[in-house]
């Protein structure tokens, strides 16, 4: 199945992506032979056979409800690109 | 002495009967790395004065009579496990700049043993690749032929192993990434059952898939380091309670009656004649010592890789959402707007391959796609499952190639992403079921190439492949080749 480069547009927007033409492209076509080669999964029946989302039978991990100590403000901001105060500053949301 | 040759266990003794002293045995590291870094390329980050510091932190313990297994031992961790005021790249030009709050469990277990980190070690860019290409600060080297890649993506964990910069170190797993490059590189990499090593602090590429575990010289080694970071973590919702063996206690020479099944999927017509006299010679090894040799089918094995592209993508999409440009990370400047912020900042700090398997993974996750890629590859994942399941009623492990063919040349599968995925195609499986995996020496190519045997084990079946292959490395001394340098 191939992938037009107009679908591939509205992928990298909802993977936040701005993508060049050149990278455009080049994923286009490189994501068609992908998608091509995934489709062998076709050949397989799956109807009525359960979903595996994780390999090991897991189930909700609780803890008690208890203040611990955490990193604070400063260290969670140390990595920030930018900030003021005690915030991450971003570019305006809203005009 | 040659202290950059010493496995863990002897360091240990002489470190333990003070006959050597950490200090000098992470210089005679730092220094190996010095003259030989030039044409590897396994460390992205070295850290030789906080290395000497804890190093001389470690002799002051071992002379108060604390001398754990893992104390004064120099290791070096893939640059994926987040290190507290050390830079964590995870290989991109994303995280170029970081510096993690907190240690990752498995290291911060190691670390609490008094272990040395020599530094971080390079890695494709986010653990996607079996190359160590992708990554941004450069490809690694294969110590055994510098034409050639260590495989990936824990390339450099393997690589500083072959050529004596460490001790031992660690790596992490999601399609094959410590087999694979373990097998090139000749030495011997363990990826644990899913759960039984933490996950927390390790940058997270697939979660149902991602595992820590050891890169090591010998079996031994492999042994006591899995020791030592596994374990039930209060951090890791998904780490196991179930409790952890003494690993030691399978260390011994005894293959005698086990049953080892040989899937037949995975010794096809066109194996490379290399790895096909190496897996024949494995199993004459074994066969002399009593091992019971029984064909299995694996049916599904065909569809793990399309499997596992469609789900490690799809969770790889989700978990790769948090680079964003505002919290941490790269960040794009003279930007319109919030949005475009990020667009940009992801596009400028990843590279071509994270970029499109994000692609891939939103797209197999996108409105009127999820249904035929991510359920499908679920549904398939099941089979995949099950087919090990049943073939575990019938034998105690699996015995397979790692990987298709020696080592490849550096460039040879870069054009073309889906021939560089194919490569993993007999270690993917293995994550897929969530099982246990182990990748050591085996005969070496006509032209001197590591190639790797892989012993595949039950859920939390780790005693048992360790067993035997200690049992195999006892009658053979692949393991002791050393790469010239």
């Amino acid at each position: 199945m191939g992938i037009t480069q107009l679908e591939i547009e509205h992928v990298a927007r909802l993977a936040r992506l701005a993508l060049s033409d050149a990278e455009n492209e080049l994923f286009s076509s490189q994501m068609s032979a992908i998608l091509c080669y995934v489709e062998t999964l076709n050949e397989l029946d799956t109807d009525g056979i359960i979903p595996t989302a994780h390999a090991v039978p897991v189930q909700n991990a609780f803890r008690s409800d208890a203040v611990q100590p955490s990193i604070g403000t400063d260290q969670a901001l140390s990595n920030a690109p930018d900030r003021v105060e005690t915030f991450f500053r971003v570019p305006p949301v809203i005009e | 002495m040659e202290l950059h040759t010493l496995t863990i266990q002897q360091l240990h003794q002489l470190l333990k009967n003070r006959q050597v002293s950490s200090v000098e045995t992470t210089r005679a590291l730092l220094k190996r790395i010095e003259t030989t870094e030039n044409r590897i390329n396994a460390f992205i980050t070295v850290a030789a004065d906080q290395a000497l510091a804890a190093a001389e932190a470690a002799d002051q313990r071992i002379a108060n009579g604390d001398c754990q297994t893992l104390t004064g031992i120099p290791l070096a961790l893939k640059d994926i496990f987040l290190t507290e005021g050390l830079r964590t790249t995870c290989a991109s030009k994303m995280l170029e700049n970081f510096i993690a709050p907190y240690d990752a469990t498995a290291w911060a277990r190691l670390k609490s043993q008094g272990a040395v980190l020599l530094g971080k070690l390079n890695q494709d860019e986010f653990a996607m690749g079996s190359s160590c290409e992708s990554s941004a600060f450069g490809a690694t080297r294969n110590p055994w032929d510098t034409e050639r890649t260590p495989g990936g993506s824990s390339g450099g964990s393997a690589a500083s192993i072959a050529a004596q910069q460490a001790t031992a170190t660690l790596g992490t797993d999601t399609g094959g990434s410590i087999r694979q490059p373990a097998s090139h590189c000749g030495c011997v990499g363990l990826k644990p059952t899913y759960g039984r090593v933490s996950r927390y602090g390790v940058i997270a590429y697939a979660s149902s898939l991602d595992q820590v575990g050891p890169v090591t010289r010998d079996v031994t080694d492999a042994a006591l380091l899995l020791q030592a970071i596994a374990g039930h973590d209060p951090k890791d919702s998904t780490s196991v309670e179930q409790q952890v063996p003494d690993y030691s206690t399978s260390l011994k020479n005894d293959v005698k009656g086990m049953k080892i099944g040989l899937p037949r999927e995975y010794f096809i017509d066109g194996l490379d004649p290399d790895v096909q006299r190496a897996m024949d010679n494995a199993i004459a090894h074994l066969k002399g010592q009593g091992a019971e040799f029984i064909e299995v089918s694996l049916p599904h094995t065909n569809y793990a890789v399309a499997c596992y592209y469609l789900i490690a993508t799809a969770e790889a999409s989700s978990n790769l959402a948090r680079y964003e440009g505002v919290r941490f990370g790269h960040r794009a400047t003279e930007t319109e707007g919030l949005i475009e912020m990020m667009m940009r900042s992801r596009a400028a700090g990843f590279g071509a391959e994270v970029k499109r398997r994000i692609m891939l993974g939103t797209y197999a996750l996108s409105s009127g796609y999820y249904d035929a890629y991510y359920l499908k590859a679920q549904k398939v994942r099941t089979l995949i499952q099950r087919d090990f399941s049943e073939a575990f009623k019938q034998v105690d492990i699996l015995l397979t190639p790692v990987a298709p063919t020696p080592a490849f040349k550096i460039g040879e599968k870069t054009a073309d992403p889906l021939q560089m995925y194919l490569s993993d195609i007999f270690t993917i499986p293995v994550n897929l079921a969530g099982i246990c995996g182990i990748s050591l020496p085996a005969q070496p190519s006509a032209a001197g190439l590591p190639i790797g045997l892989q012993l595949i084990g039950k859920p939390f079946g780790e005693e048992t492949i360790l067993r035997a292959a200690y049992s195999f490395e006892q009658t053979t001394d692949w393991h002791r080749q050393k790469a010239a340098l």
